[in-house]
């Protein structure tokens, strides 16, 4: 599904990462670990088609070179990234928002718009399943959300736009228990033998709700070490320095 | 995100057409003579007559204001003609030059039968003179007079001597005074006692002659209990040369009554370099005069070369309320100076500003605001919110708000922001599956909601495309 070589990326001038190789089959999720500063989301923003990344190297999405893409083409080929912080867009309504997301990715791939009844029900739908409160619909996108509903927000608006390729970059960050049991039922909602997940977090406890494949860790620039579930236990108990160092 | 948005937004001006048709024009240049022309071909009474020499003497004697944050070659006024009008005679629509109607089609103006439907009564101006008024007879039944000024300087010369000036007087300010002496045309309403207007009065402008400037003078009066809404929309052909546009708005409201004005200006901005483009200074100014009355503006400015302007209230009734909201855009290299004067002088009156100003590319947009609270306003209340968005890093926002307050029971709010559309907020956006252009237009509608949710429906329809329209390609 996606294909990662000697990827180089910058951003604001700075070499983040160097030298990265990453492969992601259809139906695997991959967790990417590491300190602060890593460059974790850096990654995720060159594969989702940042303004403020410089790449160098190859992303192949479906066996399609995506460097020259913008970010909503890339987007309506059924790439989503989830934002660590969601961006707030004063005076512009949850729910038109996401309309108009979403026909416009329809409209792009040939299809018809969803009617507003169709649209409707799925919404209605998905915010039950994720426990979302119906207000934030006519609230400004993002505009004074709680942290809870910002995620939540970002995992309905992914349910509702049925991406192949997630990228979810700490989802899981200030969210309490019950909440992040919704977001992970979201998460999990989506998962097919077609759809691949990378996963950045923190916390080993997202994971023990969405079982990953892969655990990578990166540091210095690029993957330094990868294994699979164990490797996040691994790091929440002995931390960065011991796991790195043995 | 690159230079050949820049290409995107210097887009050919998409009204910019130009209609030839026979005009009657008077030579270049301002004296008594031309006035005295003016006056004649518009068979003005003599009191009209004297009332514009009175004007022009006064305006010799004036200097042109400085103060504005706006930058642009000294106007020599002995280079305009101040009178152009098609030839004819009009008084069926049969008549009308199909050329006009071609212009109008292509404004999309609705003078044709099937917007009868659409309740909307035109008053279209072509140049100086109104060539077609429909409506006038239905609203006549209600006893509402919707005509030119020119006729109703003619036909009801008691309301227009009554109150003419009576707002914003001959010598009011340079612009204002030249409107006086040399106006050629514009719009008159009167809305008798406890009359509510069933329709929503319009009126199109339109620059057409080569040179002529245009001096529109409009005069809106509310009787008692009444309550009218009136849409103003501009566009002008592709030109060139500079045009001066001086235009002058009176409104009046008695006890009671509300005058609900909406603007949609979309003149020709000139070229990414500030080259040509229409010179804009607009007095509009509406009086409260009675107790419960209101007066309320909305504005959507987008074009023109440079704005100069401030659609303001004199709070004189009780409880009267005035309103102001605006939403004005300057890119290529335009200039802006507009906001709003809310003069409290009644009991328990109030005021709203809201004031939403967007810079792109290189354009300059100044917010200029005057609230004055005088000693006999007890209770007067006013709030401000001037909110400035800025696209790219060449444009510029400024803010002049003054307060000015004599009553200290008066309740007086001020709040400003100033930020910026982020590449992040656009890489949110497009990220979803939204055009770059697609999130700007989103976020700009977004950052003008509460002007736009003002305007009546359709032209808040015709507000959102322009707004598109006119940042499409922007950000770079």
């Amino acid at each position: 599904m996606l294909t990662i070589k000697n990827l180089d990326v910058e951003i604001a001038g700075k070499e983040v990462i160097k030298d990265l190789d990453l492969d992601i089959k259809e139906g695997e999720v991959h967790v990417i670990m590491g300190l602060n500063g890593t460059g974790k989301s850096t990654l995720l923003k060159a594969i989702a088609g940042s303004y403020e990344t410089k790449t160098k190297g190859n992303i192949e999405y479906l066996g399609e070179d995506i460097l020259g893409l913008n970010a909503n083409e890339r987007a309506t080929k059924g790439i989503f990234m989830s934002f660590q912080n969601p961006i707030e867009i004063p005076g512009v309504n949850t729910v038109y928002f996401l309309r108009t997301a979403l026909n416009e990715q329809r409209k792009s791939r040939g299809e018809e718009p969803l009617s507003s009844p169709d649209f409707m029900k799925q919404l209605q739908e998905k915010m039950a399943f994720l426990e979302i409160d119906k207000n934030i619909l006519q609230r400004s996108l993002n505009v004074g959300f709680s942290g809870g509903e910002k995620k939540k927000s970002e995992i309905l608006q992914m349910m509702m736009l049925s991406p192949k390729l997630i990228l979810l970059d700490e989802i899981d960050s200030g969210l309490d228990i019950d909440a992040l049991k919704s977001v992970a039922k979201g998460i999990n909602a989506l998962r097919t033998p077609q759809t691949s997940l990378i996963i950045i977090t923190h916390y080993n406890r997202l994971l023990e709700y969405v079982k990953p494949d892969f655990v990578h860790i990166l540091d210095s620039q690029k993957i330094v070490k990868r294994g699979d579930a164990s490797l996040a236990k691994e790091l929440e108990e002995k931390g960065y320095e011991d796991v790195l160092s043995s | 995100m690159s230079a050949e948005v820049d290409n995107i937004i210097a887009q050919e001006y998409t009204l910019g057409f130009e209609t030839d048709i026979q005009t009657e024009q008077a030579p270049l240049g301002l004296n008594e003579d031309i006035i005295k022309f003016i006056s004649a071909k518009k068979e003005e009474p003599q009191w009209m007559l004297e009332w514009r020499l009175k004007a022009y003497q006064k305006w010799l004697k004036m200097d042109e204001p400085v103060w504005a944050h706006v930058h642009y070659p000294p106007i020599d006024y002995q280079s305009i003609s101040y009178y152009s009008a098609p030839k004819q005679n009009i008084s069926s629509l049969d008549e009308v030059d199909p050329q006009i109607l071609e212009t109008y089609r292509r404004l999309g103006i609705p003078i044709e039968e099937q917007k009868i439907l659409a309740g909307v009564a035109v008053d279209a101006v072509f140049d100086s003179v109104s060539v077609k008024t429909t409506f006038s007879e239905k609203l006549l039944e209600l006893g509402i007079i919707f005509c030119s000024i020119s006729e109703a300087i003619k036909e009801h010369p008691e309301l227009v001597q009554k109150y003419m000036a009576s707002v914003v007087p001959m010598g009011d300010n340079y612009f204002a005074c030249l409107n006086a002496a040399v106006f050629t045309d514009g719009t008159f309403a009167y809305i008798p006692k406890n009359v509510k207007c069933p329709m929503e009065l319009s009126t199109y402008f339109r620059i057409n002659a080569l040179n002529s400037g245009q001096f529109e003078r409009t005069l809106i009066i509310a009787d008692e209990g009444s309550y009218v809404s009136y849409n103003e929309g501009c566009s002008a052909p592709m030109r060139d040369e500079n045009q001066l546009h001086a235009a002058v708005v009176e409104l009046i409201t008695l006890k009671d009554a509300e005058i609900k004005y909406s603007t949609i200006q979309n003149w020709y901005p000139g070229d990414k370099d500030g080259k040509g483009g229409i010179y804009n200074f607009v007095t509009k100014r509406g009086k409260c005069l009675g107790d419960n009355s209101k007066i309320s503006w909305t504005q959507v400015e987008t074009g023109a070369a440079i704005t100069w302007k401030y659609p303001s209230c004199i709070l004189l009734g009780e409880h009267s309320r005035g309103e102001f909201y605006s939403v004005a855009i300057t890119s290529l290299a335009q200039q802006a100076d507009t906001g709003s004067k809310m003069i409290h002088l009644g009991k328990n009156s109030s005021s709203t500003i809201i004031s939403k100003g967007i810079s792109a590319m290189k354009g300059s947009n100044a917010y200029r605001g005057l609230v004055k609270i005088r000693p006999q306003a007890s209770h007067a209340r006013n709030f401000t919110q001037c909110d400035s968005l800025l696209i790219g890093s060449q444009c510029a926002a400024h803010t002049y708000p003054y307060i000015d307050i004599k009553n200290p029971s008066a309740q007086v709010e001020h709040e400003a922001t100033t930020s910026k559309i982020s590449d992040e907020q656009l890489f949110y956006a497009q990220s979803r599956g939204l055009s770059e252009e697609q999130a700007i237009s989103l976020i700009v509608n977004g950052f003008c909601k509460e002007v736009l949710n003002q305007l009546p429906m359709e032209f808040a329809v015709e507000a959102r495309a322009l707004l598109s329209l006119t940042l499409e390609g922007s950000v770079g």
